[in-house]
């Protein structure tokens, strides 16, 4: 082919209308389509990328901003909605624990204009603490969830909630899974249309959730149920594909690719919406099959409705109720069920893989507050964050780790007790202590805890990808404003205690914090250091290991740097070390440490 | 019930390497190529830990219709790795009668591989050589790229290099790779990300027909006789400090009921000396006596 046809070629497949998007850029792109005004969240993985994106968009189409927590983005998207705006929230599955107040109390008032919150789960727990299922808490709230299969419906389904919403009356999720989240394909996109402003809308017995109000609109939910479950019966969202009628599968999500893949001649029926059950269409499908499956991700949800609707169904007997399924997984399944015949047994390798379990980077500035903490043998109540790497080895000094915010009263808790002889510290990211880590540290003051709380502060959210937070003094499209005085803020509810270390000083941390425990009450120490990966990655001058000093005493290697590892020279029957210079950032905290002085700057 | 599998139609991919690599850079060169050749794709990839040193790895499919974002375990027709432990953890992933396996024979050698502070200890990092793996393996290359990079002067081209491997493995004009690179880079760097980009080309060619041995670091041991470890405390000397406690990496000193140090856990010693060099009075010493000198 000559060169310019070739050209011509290229051109004309990468058409504007069409673009490869992760299943995130593609819900940012549905809202933005939507006529989204105002959209907010709090980051999470993996569903950080989607407000990340919609701040992409103009700023004279939408406001789009971090707040500090899952709950405040909720209730700010709700007060969008009682403006008569499109809004939009965003969260991770735990996010919605934190967002579940405002939540729950929503759906008895619907809304004005149409409110979606699209919530993230993490099936097999890539990056989380739980692998909670939406969909439960869907039916608690009796709030219709929608399950993209793929971008292009993640982009389809996010605008559909929308008319949804208002349309029904009610906050609508949409509900990705990592998976999705994170898979690009291409997708179609559309032109904006934005609805007009509905304004404020003045009903006082829909918007006040008295308990008189409250009462009326709980019926109201109900028959909102019975009009949804018609509606979702329509083909054009449950669309049902006739196959054979030995077996039938009812699914959704991205398990139903991989029902696809695996089972391709079976019938098919396609829930796009996991709540509420289509229950008289799912009954015909019932009736139309020998044998029923479902194939959906973690809790047998539409398994146990379908069986409740009095027809037997298999699902979580062969499709696993833990982790994140795969096409393997459902081919497993139909293997044991008799469907498929037995697929010949893996290939053996003869190869044994290496462990490498995520370190913090070589320089990250949480490292010094494990190294100091390990030495003294403190009760840690960790916290969420980067720094919960230093639970393992080789830093290994955080005792506990539960939930976004949850340090400082578990520290609190732990010296109320009265039994513990060690000092109690909690440590606490800065975007942590921000979401969730004001009321328990005015709640230990109050209380008078003994307790020390270490504020880590790298003046980022850096486990999510380096987001902006009030302590960042940027908004989420990167203006300036206001920034956060932690001394400040921690002074005025009653901390007598506080005092500000750099966190590249190993000295300095290792005696305040000997201070800082034995005042009595709470004290707080603040260790301060950008993150060196975002939002600038720092790189400084790097340091190198004069190996004829050596010892091989590893107590550098106690660090967990990652930029230094085992040279191949040898000190009475030990492993000298080297760094990596393309790693090695030049913190300098390993020369600190280091006790012959043999790490110094890099020659050149 | 037999069904034929649909899967064949698709092509598999797998990009894997570890975080900051550029694995998915390639996995974007290679789904916006094969759109760009009329193909569905899909290209599934799990962020999160990966900034952290952590594996990453990339799926990318491409047929006439994709299905499931991920691959089928055993039905990766190429596993492309960046570095050389990780193509051993992803091997599981290739199709053993006709994949066709390229990697990097880079080393990335994790701390947690440098764990075992015993006397003489090797580190942990994978073992097998790449020829061990290339006998196992339908197809395989295994390619020094980083070498090959900073001889063409910029350590950051081993991907471009290696994305040149990999479009001799894959049925598209070698025009439209060029086309779609081009396009992925800075403008800058055009003339020297083609040239890295012939250079990986070139060497499968090569390799097809003169493979070429390619040399690994094999992480050794220390050869010589077994030594025992045996801590002296001299008590009278011991303060009660505590920095010999705090600093011992593994753990296994304790300051006893008297405040005098004590070795709690002695199979845990590995005899690294720490506490010997850092007590301040001199009451720690470390002997290390060979089978022989044991009890001499
Ligand atoms: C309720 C909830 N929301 C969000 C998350 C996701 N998440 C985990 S850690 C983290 C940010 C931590 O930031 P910071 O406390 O500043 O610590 P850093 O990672 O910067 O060290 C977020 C948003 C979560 N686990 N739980
Ligand atoms: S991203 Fe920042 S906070 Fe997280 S490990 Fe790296 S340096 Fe530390
Ligand atoms: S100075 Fe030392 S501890 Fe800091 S990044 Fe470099 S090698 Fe790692
Ligand atoms: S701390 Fe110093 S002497 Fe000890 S292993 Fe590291 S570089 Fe060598
Ligand atoms: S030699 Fe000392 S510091 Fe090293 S492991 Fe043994 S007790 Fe611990």
């Amino acid at each position: 082919m000559d060169q310019l046809a070739e050209t011509a070629r290229l051109k004309q497949s990468t058409e504007a209308s069409f673009r490869p998007m992760t299943g995130n850029e593609a819900i940012a792109r549905g809202a933005w389509e939507a006529g989204v005004r105002v959209a907010a969240a709090y980051p999470g993985t993996p569903s950080t990328e989607i407000l990340e994106n919609v701040g992409t968009y103009p700023a004279e189409d939408l406001h789009a901003q971090w707040s500090t927590n899952e709950k405040v983005a909720c209730d700010v998207a709700i007060g969008a909605s009682f403006a008569g705006v499109r809004a939009l929230t965003v969260m991770k599955h735990v996010g919605l624990n934190v967002a579940s107040d405002a939540l729950m109390s929503q759906t008895y008032i619907g809304v004005n204009g149409g409110l979606v919150a699209v919530v993230c789960d993490d099936p097999g727990i890539h990056s989380s603490q739980n692998e909670q299922d939406t969909r439960l808490f869907s039916r608690l709230a009796m709030i219709p969830v929608l399950e993209p299969a793929d971008a292009q419906e993640a982009l389809e389904f996010t605008r559909w909630a929308f008319d949804i919403s208002e349309n029904f009356d009610t906050p609508v999720i949409v509900r990705s899974t990592t998976r999705l989240s994170h898979t690009r394909s291409v997708v179609e996109l559309g032109e904006r249309s934005e609805p007009a402003p509905r304004g404020f809308l003045e009903d006082p017995s829909k918007n006040v959730m008295i308990p008189s109000h409250a009462r009326a609109r709980h019926p109201a939910l109900l028959e909102r149920e019975t009009k949804l479950r018609a509606y979702f019966a329509s083909p054009d969202f449950t669309p049902w594909e006739r196959g054979d009628g030995k077996v039938g599968v009812v699914t959704l999500g991205t398990p139903y690719t991989y029902v696809k893949e695996v089972l391709p001649g079976a019938s098919v029926l396609k829930l796009a919406a996991s709540y509420p059950l289509a229950n008289e269409l799912v009954a015909e499908f019932c009736r139309s099959v020998e044998r029923v499956f479902v194939v959906e991700e973690l809790e047998p949800v539409i398994e146990n409705e379908i069986r409740a609707l009095g027809f037997e169904v298999a699902g979580k007997a062969f499709f696993p109720r833990v982790g994140e399924l795969s096409p393997e997984l459902v081919r497993e399944g139909f293997e044991k069920a008799g469907i498929l015949e037995r697929a010949a047994e893996p290939h053996d390798w003869d190869v044994e893989p290496i462990a490498r379990p995520p370190v913090l980077c070589a320089g990250c500035p949480h490292t010094t507050t494990y190294m100091a903490l390990r030495s003294l043998d403190a009760r840690v109540a960790g916290d969420i964050g980067c720094y919960t790497l230093a639970a393992v080895e080789p830093l290994r000094s955080i005792d506990t780790c539960v939930s976004m915010g949850s340090s400082i009263a578990n520290a609190a808790g732990m010296a109320k007790t009265g039994v513990e002889t060690k000092p109690i510290v909690a440590t606490i990211g800065d975007s942590t202590f921000l979401h969730s880590g004001i009321p328990p540290l005015i709640d230990a003051v109050y209380n008078k805890a003994n307790i020390t709380v270490i504020l880590l502060d790298n003046h980022v959210t850096a486990m999510t990808g380096g987001q902006e937070h009030p302590g960042t003094g940027r908004t989420l499209r990167g203006e300036e404003t206001h920034r956060v005085d932690y001394e400040e803020l921690i002074r005025s509810v009653g901390v007598t205690w506080v005092k500000t270390v750099d966190s590249y000083d190993v000295g300095a941390m290792y005696r305040t914090f000997r201070e800082a425990v034995e005042h009595k009450g709470v004290s707080v120490v603040i260790s301060n250091r950008p993150c060196v990966l975002d939002p600038v990655k720092i790189r400084g001058p790097v340091l190198a290991v004069r190996a004829e000093n050596c010892i091989a005493c590893q107590t550098c290697m106690n660090l967990g740097c990652p930029a230094i590892s085992w040279s191949d020279e040898w000190h009475d029957g030990h492993h000298k070390v080297k760094i990596d210079a393309a790693t090695c950032i030049g913190c300098t905290l390993c020369s600190q440490i280091c006790p012959t002085d043999c790490i110094q700057p890099a020659a050149g | 019930m037999k069904m034929d599998r649909v899967a064949t139609a698709t092509t598999n991919v797998l990009i894997v390497g570890v975080g900051g690599q550029g694995v998915i850079m390639i996995s974007k060169v290679l789904a916006e190529l094969c759109q760009l050749q009329g193909h569905q794709v899909k290209q599934s990839e799990v962020h999160g830990m990966a900034k952290r040193g952590g594996g990453v790895f990339s799926h990318v499919r491409f047929g006439e219709r994709v299905w499931s974002p991920t691959i089928p375990r055993g039905e990766a027709d190429i596993l492309l790795a960046l570095e050389w432990a990780e193509s051993l953890r992803w091997l599981g992933y290739l199709r053993p009668d006709r994949g066709t396996f390229i990697a990097d024979t880079q080393q990335i050698v994790p701390p947690f591989a440098c764990r075992d502070r015993r006397r003489g200890a090797a580190d942990a990092y994978a073992r097998e050589t790449p020829s061990e793996v290339l006998d196992q393996v339908a197809k395989g290359f295994a390619l020094d790229a980083g070498r090959m990079a900073a001889e063409l002067g910029n350590l950051r081209v081993a991907n471009t290099i290696l994305l040149g491997a990999l479009s001799t493995a894959l049925d598209f004009p070698a025009e439209d790779w060029r086309t779609v690179l081009v396009r992925s880079v800075p403008p800058k760097t055009k003339d020297l990300n083609l040239q890295a980009f012939e250079q990986g080309r070139e060497w499968v060619t090569r390799a097809a027909t003169a493979p070429a041995p390619v040399a690994l670091r094999r992480p050794g041991g220390l050869e010589g006789p077994a030594v025992e470890v045996e801590l002296e405390i001299i008590e009278a000397w011991c303060k009660g400090c505590d920095i010999c406690v705090k600093m011992c990496p593994e753990r296994c000193l304790i300051l006893n009921r008297e405040q005098i140090a004590e070795l709690s856990d002695p199979a845990a010693c590995t005899g690294c000396g720490i506490c010997e060099w850092l007590c301040p009075d001199f009451a720690i010493a470390v002997h290390k006596r060979t089978a022989d000198q044991v009890g001499a």
